[in-house]
């Protein structure tokens, strides 16, 4: 049974008359009449009469409060239950709301500030993971084999149907699409030297790092994370441990040693998936192996599996780095998930650009 | 809302467990009480007897293996009218379990947004005098992971309290809070209980809280694997011939 408010003078008085369930559900219909009513100019006093009422809970009695606080001053009751008294009592003795102090506003030197730290934060860092690195044969303890291994085979040996299945179809598809130019100038053999020379020097060190990014380095960021929010964390520094040993080098070495493992097979599925291609095209599988021993050079296969090696330890670390800084609750977690593939992806093509350069200048 | 009888009926409640591989895991058996409107009736028991499994069967979220558990009049097994049930009664968990996107203000604003017509302000309102009643009206804006454990547990009762139901479930409301805040929340639960009739089920094992708040109470145990006491507490403490009732409230090794 819901509220229900009607307004009447008494001797110069105002009453507001409430009938029925003042409860949450009962007082939805009344409220902003009651308000109303309640704000409106008084001459005399301003009366609730609750003799009607079955029940008036927190809502009827946070409902009185507000309509004392439109009215700007104390309002008679009557025809109260004896705990109601009681119940306003408890809820008045709560403080006010604090006031919402406003955020300062962005300045260059505020802006400038944060960027410094955001960077100061990624030099240190690279710093405790290159320490972590230099003192791992004294904390040989500290570096357990089993959460090496253990990583390894789920960033490695779980990816490996992906990133064949992945290869194969992008080697295929990238045949197919540059076949049908190609053929315009009957050069479709020279697929098999375009397909080889792409997937080896940049397509399969990129994808596989991809994948690593999507795959191991959001999890790297959702693992560690949790452990920060559990504290768990704070429990191996608390152990006289280092995290960056237990947690980190452990993640670092896996993803170093499963990189180029993976990107050989990206290549070898994708050169598989364009000599589907080119034998549909009419070529021989000799006459693809010459072309490709034409093109590419060991140092091409090298320099893409050191370019993996290179991919695979900025996944790793920034996605470690993110679970490390998380900050507190599921929240974080998500966002730490989310900034290790993004920062990883980012920090890949990066480096892709600088290894560009240098293996230009290097004349590779 | 007045109810003819008790608010809450167990019924020779049993819970076991399948364990990994063969054969399954009793927790208790037999477990048979009721609560009537206006009591505050608490759960005890040592650690891992099955005080919060108990709470879980009678909220619905845990079916039991034998028995059936009335709420509010209403079978919550196989429960067809649960939803209407779950309304009408509060739960705050163990941990708080608070929304940790939202801000203590939305988390309690979320039961009267979702079954109230009630209009913004006055939710906005009715969530701050809750949180108030609670102590907590000075950190309405503040996000779960930025207050402390007692803080969160403060305004999951809060979040319990929102649709002021006639019927609450408190799993451990005073373990990890400071004396002070505890014995302000056990006030609070006999306050609310006078003022609104509101009837309590809490699981605990802080013995003051306990003897402070409880017109009866169960005590379960791991090795009985069931019911080995049910009344006063202040009666059994007294004068209760089992040995491990006695220890229990005498804090003796076992």
């Amino acid at each position: 049974m819901s509220a229900t408010l009607s307004v009447s003078t008494e001797d110069g008085a105002t009453v507001l008359r409430f009938t029925g369930r003042m409860d949450a559900a009962g007082i939805a219909g009344i409220w902003t009449q009651t308000m109303r009513a309640a704000a409106e100019p008084h001459e005399g006093a301003l009366v609730a009469d609750l003799a009607g009422v079955a029940l008036c809970d927190t809502a009827g009695a946070t409902l009185l409060l507000g309509a004392e606080a439109r009215h700007g001053g104390p309002i008679g009751l009557r025809g109260q239950e004896a705990g109601l008294d009681t119940l306003l009592d408890r809820l008045r003795r709560a403080p006010p709301p604090p006031q919402p102090t406003p955020a300062p506003g962005w300045t260059f030197t505020s802006l400038a500030r944060l960027g410094l730290r955001a960077a100061g934060g990624g030099i240190a860092y690279l710093g405790e993971v290159a320490v972590a690195l230099a003192m791992a044969p004294s904390r040989r303890r500290m570096l357990r084999l089993s959460d090496l291994l253990r990583t390894a085979d789920e960033a490695g040996v779980r990816a490996v149907p992906l990133i064949l299945m992945l290869g194969f179809l992008i080697g295929l598809i990238l045949a197919f699409q540059s076949a049908v130019p190609l053929q315009r100038f009957g050069a479709e053999i020279f697929v098999a030297n375009l397909v080889s020379v792409s997937l080896l020097r940049e397509l399969g060190p990129l994808l596989t790092a991809v994948i690593l990014a999507g795959r191991t380095g959001s999890a790297f960021a959702a693992e560690i994370g949790t452990m920060k929010v559990n504290e768990e964390i704070a429990a191996i520094r608390t152990l006289g441990l280092d995290p960056m040993t237990m947690l980190v080098l452990p993640r670092l070495l896996a993803a170093l040693l499963v990189m180029p493992a993976l990107t050989l097979l990206m290549d070898a599925s994708g050169i598989a998936g364009m000599s589907v291609v080119m034998q549909a095209l009419g070529y021989s599988p000799d006459a693809i192996a010459i072309q490709i021993r034409q093109t590419v050079a060991l140092g091409d296969l090298f320099g893409g599996l050191f370019k993996a090696m290179m991919f695979g330890a900025a996944v790793a670390a920034i996605g470690c780095r993110c679970g490390l800084a998380a900050g507190n609750g599921p929240r974080a977690v998500g966002q730490a998930a989310t900034g290790a593939v993004v920062g990883g992806i980012v920090a890949m093509v990066l480096l892709d650009g600088v290894f560009a350069v240098l293996f230009y200048l290097l004349g590779w | 809302m007045a109810l003819d009888g008790p608010v809450l009926e167990v019924r020779d409640v049993a819970q076991s467990f399948s364990t990994e591989g063969f054969g399954t895991r009793l927790i208790y058996e037999h477990v048979s009480f009721s609560v009537t409107a206006g009591e505050v009736f608490v759960i005890l028991g040592g650690s891992g007897c099955g005080k919060s499994t108990l709470m879980k069967q009678i909220i619905g979220l845990l079916p039991p293996t034998a028995g059936s558990v009335r709420v509010l009049g209403h079978d919550m097994y196989p429960g067809d009218d649960r939803g209407d049930v779950l309304t009408r009664i509060g739960v705050m968990f163990q941990s708080g379990a608070l929304f940790g996107s939202m801000t203590l203000l939305e988390n309690v604003m979320l039961p009267l947004q979702m079954h109230t017509d009630l209009p913004e302000e006055a939710r906005v309102a009715l969530a701050r005098a809750k949180l108030g009643l609670v102590g907590l009206a000075d950190s309405t804006e503040l996000l779960p992971a930025e207050i402390s454990g007692g803080m969160a547990k403060r305004a999951a009762i809060a979040r319990a309290l929102a649709l002021d139901p006639p019927l609450l479930f408190l799993d451990e409301p005073s373990a990890g809070l400071d004396p002070v805040t505890s014995a302000g929340l056990d006030q609070l639960i006999l306050d609310l209980r006078d003022i609104l009739r509101a009837t309590f089920v809490v699981v605990t094992h802080e013995l003051a809280s306990i003897l402070a708040i409880a017109d009866r109470c169960l005590m379960l145990d791991r090795g009985a694997h069931g019911v080995i006491a049910l009344g006063d507490p202040r009666a059994l403490r007294d004068g209760s011939d089992d040995p491990r009732v006695r220890a229990f409230f005498r804090r003796e090794a076992a």
